[in-house]
């Protein structure tokens, strides 16, 4: 939402956050300069170690360098978990700056006060980062120029800069020859690099074309290295006892006897931790991994659970049925315009209330968390794979006692992120372990370990309302929605406030405010205070949208038909682009009239309202992202066939088309909604996991059971050209996907699934007598 | 004492016979392509060749493969540039790249027993072999093309 926009504005630019300027010294005292960053990964090299750099470097700005052979290197400070994000990011950088793309190098950082607020989520990294890169390289880009023409003799109005050198005519210089025997000695303050006019998108070279992402020959060899792969000398292995209940645990007593047969078993630790990231915690500690594992296996642990030992997924959802019923629950969004609902239904012809469910959701991301903790030289480092290393280093400090300056965490390639990693609550019980036994630790979880400890996505409850007028015009909307809120329980810092102050956390709860015009809207989100006892609530691909798009865009299906009216042309119709859904620069330019160009081109290519086969059916459902002030506008047909004698849906096409303004690097861009587009469909029909006495049900592949290949549908994908500024792709293609398919299901056999997963036995359920007797 | 070959190299590792041949890979003899997933043999990150057949190493002890060749993702080609693996990049096929040791190991063994390999085919054969990222439509594109090459390099000979 806004504010976190502006955070992330504010953080680029501001000069208390981050050192900005140009600063450019001459050769000589470049001599000896320390290395731009602390590197960790550089996927572009076969042993991702970063190459050296010839000296004298030009280091116009901490997000660059170009060495005196030419080579740019390029820091990163987003988490690369397969979205190729540093070679994109890379590209608008090295665009600007007319490097030759062939010298350009990529180095994901470690963490460092000087990189500011350093997260990988949110579909953020390109739309926060463009601003930024996009000056860079344009400062580096002029600087260059002037010297270029300088040692040229000629003028710099005549000078070009392209692939890499300063052109005059007949004369070049390159930029590694410009660095070895210039005098760079410009400087920009961070106003005037905020203003530094970029290129013209006519004159882009390397954004919106395709590239091959740098980190990709690496994952095709084994030469990628995850935090997994970690390893230091003198090292011990880890495995965690997860105790009964997330929170609240105490170990009463150990039992290890068992375990000390095991060969390569060295001792059981109760970890103490001061940051109560871990309570009840004990690491089963042995020289290699698979003797941790089986000596976990034996150690006995007596606990005394917490409070929610006996919690079950219904109780999580009773709860938040029974908040939704109390009015003066939750709080009112402020961004959705007039909230004052109350005379629009009271004065309505007639009204619609319906309620959907979520299920919980693991992560399942295929690399287990894990770290890799020691101290050395006074510095304690974490190694581990993570999307928000600010949010941690607070807690890491808390728990080792010792100030955040004295704790890096080095990157690592992600098994998987989808927001599991964001939370790096995982480094904490391994720098403990490190700290208590004064050696290295690495901490591996198992797969069930890692399910039990999982940040999950919240089950949740959702009730929507909407008045009708005369003719079956919409007058007014309400959406109350309750699940647990992994803002408020992991990262309190980044709640935002709605109506009168009530605290809101924005990932649970931005999508609500959408961009049809229903008259008076009121969102009501609320807090599952025992969703929030029980786990850690995650921020799970996609965030909070997951569940807020699932019951908004099946709701306004279903208001479609109660309205007699069919679901695009009455989405259409509510897609005005009117007043408060006109969109503004720089990120939602045209507002809801894009949105409804995406509904329009979706159900064209998906030939919405063509005759289909028997129990075959259509469905639409469209998203505009996450904030509304950097909307992604995406729309989904789904096409599935109902097999009424058994339930199963079978999916065979999904459509869509994305709008998400000027797309930096197509190809990545695409893989991003392929994936996307194929988790949607996963958690809509295969996924699912279930609260049993305080722990998920379901903690391996044995009973959970993600999308596998042979479920994987027919998927056309198109993007809409746009110069618009960019914006995010990680994530909107995913929320789509459920509804789209309910709403198919509907139209293929007119029964309504209010609850994801869409189990055979729900569709069963629901289908009529009628309509099982086709 | 067990003694193997891994990538045409003769090895000799001294550890319990139970041990899972993952860790032994990963962890003993220091070749870290091959992943652990799910521990349990049923998402294929681990997925290596023993005897040429495709093998869940998390679930197979080493003291089964003793005098066995074990063929890892590192010793697929030794120049990285199998047919897969170039299709792999050609079609741009990893995303986070966890499970794709796994996955080109076992497409390797696909095209050795279906060397034109029908989705059916690929469907069935890849089932065992979870991608978390979902990259599905394009291991199926990359399977048929490194078909293809194999192919066209058979008629070339």
């Amino acid at each position: 939402m806004t504010r976190l926009q502006r955070l992330a504005a504010d953080d680029a630019f501001s000069p208390s956050r981050r050192s900005f300027l140009i600063a450019m010294v001459g050769g000589a005292a470049l001599f000896g300069f320390p290395r731009t960053a602390n590197p960790a990964i550089d996927p572009a090299t076969p042993t991702g170690a970063p190459p050296l750099q010839v000296n004298p470097l030009f280091e116009p700005t901490i997000w660059f360098s170009i060495d005196s052979d030419g080579f740019v290197t390029v820091n990163i400070i987003r988490a690369e978990m397969g979205q190729h994000v540093g070679t994109a990011l890379a590209r608008i950088l090295a665009d600007e700056l007319e490097a030759d793309w062939d010298k350009v190098r990529i180095v994901h950082v470690d963490s460092d006060p000087k990189w500011g607020l350093m997260v990988t989520g949110g579909s953020w990294s390109v739309s926060q980062t463009w601003p930024v890169f996009t000056r860079a390289g344009a400062a580096g880009r002029m600087a260059l120029i002037d010297e270029g023409a300088r040692l040229l003799g000629v003028s710099p109005t005549v000078c070009t800069a392209r692939t890499g050198a300063v052109v005059a005519g007949e004369k070049k210089i390159s930029y590694g020859e410009i660095v070895s025997r210039g005098r760079l000695d410009r400087r920009y303050t961070p106003a005037e690099l905020a203003e530094l006019p970029i290129k013209p998108a006519s004159e882009r070279r390397l954004i919106g074309r395709a590239a091959a992402a740098l980190d990709i020959p690496m994952k095709t060899n084994g030469d990628a290295r995850y935090g997994i792969d970690a390893k230091t000398p003198n090292m011990v292995y880890a495995r965690p006892k997860i105790p009964p209940t997330r929170n609240g645990s105490k170990v009463n007593s150990i039992d290890d006897s068992a375990a000390r047969e095991v060969k390569g078993y060295l001792q059981s630790l109760v970890l103490e931790d001061p940051s109560d990231t871990v309570p009840g915690w004990v690491m089963v500690i042995a020289e290699n991994y698979p003797a941790a594992i089986r000596a976990a296996d034996l150690v006995k642990v007596d606990w005394t659970p917490g409070p929610t030992a006996n919690v079950s997924e219904k109780d999580i959802q009773d709860r938040a049925a029974q908040l939704i019923a109390r009015p003066d629950a939750g709080a009112i969004l402020s961004d959705t315009g007039d909230y004052d609902t109350a005379a629009a239904f009271r004065a309505a012809k007639s009204t619609l209330e319906q309620t959907y469910t979520t299920a919980t959701v693991l992560h399942f991301q295929l690399e287990p968390v894990n770290a890799l903790a020691f101290e050395k030289d006074g510095v304690f480092e974490v190694h581990a794979g993570n999307q928000w290393q600010t949010l941690i280093l607070p807690t890491l400090a808390k728990a080792l006692d010792r100030p955040e300056t004295s704790i890096v965490i080095r990157s690592y390639m992600l098994g998987g992120g989808f927001g599991r990693r964001l939370n790096g609550d995982y480094m904490v019980p391994a720098a403990l372990a490190a700290k208590a036994l004064g050696r290295p630790v690495k901490m591996v979880l198992t797969r069930a370990d890692d399910a039990r400890f999982d940040s999950v996505r919240s089950p949740s409850v959702q009730t929507l309302r909407m008045a009708f007028g005369d003719e079956s015009r919409v007058t007014a909307m309400e959406h109350h929605a309750a699940a647990g809120w992994p803002t408020q329980v992991v990262a309190p810092s980044f709640m935002i406030k709605g109506v009168g102050g009530a605290p809101v956390d924005p990932f649970s709860s931005s999508g609500a405010d959408h961009w049809y015009d229903v008259g008076p809207h009121r969102v009501r989100v609320i807090s599952n205070d025992l969703a929030n006892a029980t786990f850690r609530p995650g921020w799970l691909r996609s965030v909070g949208v997951g569940w807020i798009n699932w019951a908004l865009e099946s709701f306004m299906d279903e208001a479609a038909h109660h309205a007699q009216s069919d679901p695009v042309a009455f989405r259409l119709r509510l897609l005005t682009g009117a007043g408060h859904n006109a969109g503004s620069a720089p990120k939602a330019v045209g507002g809801a009239l894009r949105q409804a160009e995406v509904v329009r081109r979706a159900a064209g290519r998906a030939n919405w309202g063509e005759a289909l086969p028997p129990d075959t059916g259509l469905g639409l459902a469209t998203s505009f992202g996450q904030e509304r002030d950097m909307p992604t506008w995406v729309a989904c047909v789904a096409r599935v066939r109902v097999d009424r004698s058994t339930g199963l849906v079978a999916v065979e096409k999904l459509t869509m088309v994305i709008d998400a303004g000027t797309v930096v690097e197509p190809d990545s861009a695409r893989a991003q909604a392929e994936g996307g587009a194929l988790w949607g469909l996963s958690m809509a029909l295969y996924e699912g996991a279930e609260f049993v006495q305080g722990q998920v049900k379901d903690t391996n592949l044995d009973t959970y059971s993600p999308l596998r290949i042979g479920d994987a549908p027919e998927i056309d994908i198109s993007f809409v050209d746009s110069v618009e500024a960019p914006v995010g792709l990680g994530e909107p293609p995913t929320t789509v996907v459920a509804p789209a398919i309910a709403n198919a299901i509907f139209a293929a056999v007119g029964a309504r699934l209010r609850h994801i997963p869409i189990r055979p036995a729900d569709v069963l359920q629901v289908l009529t007598p009628q309509n099982q007797a086709h | 004492m067990t003694t193997f070959r891994i990538n045409g190299r003769a090895v000799a590792v001294d550890v319990e016979e139970d041990t899972p041949l993952l860790w032994v890979i990963r962890d003993v003899i220091g070749l870290t392509g091959t992943k652990f997933g799910c521990g349990i043999g049923m998402c294929g990150a681990c997925t290596v060749h023993v005897g040429g057949r495709p093998t869940r190493s998390c679930i197979t002890p080493v003291g089964s493969v003793a005098d066995a060749e074990i063929t890892t993702i590192e010793g697929l080609d030794p120049a990285g540039q199998h047919p897969l693996q170039r299709a792999w990049i050609d079609l741009q096929v990893p995303q986070c790249g966890y499970c794709q040791s796994g996955q080109i190991m076992q497409a390797a063994s696909l095209l050795k027993d279906f060397p034109t390999p029908s989705d059916q085919d690929i469907d069935a054969v890849m089932a065992g072999n979870l991608c978390r990222c979902m990259t599905y439509v394009r291991i199926r594109a990359a399977i048929k093309r490194a078909s293809a090459e194999l192919r066209k390099a058979a008629t070339n000979d």
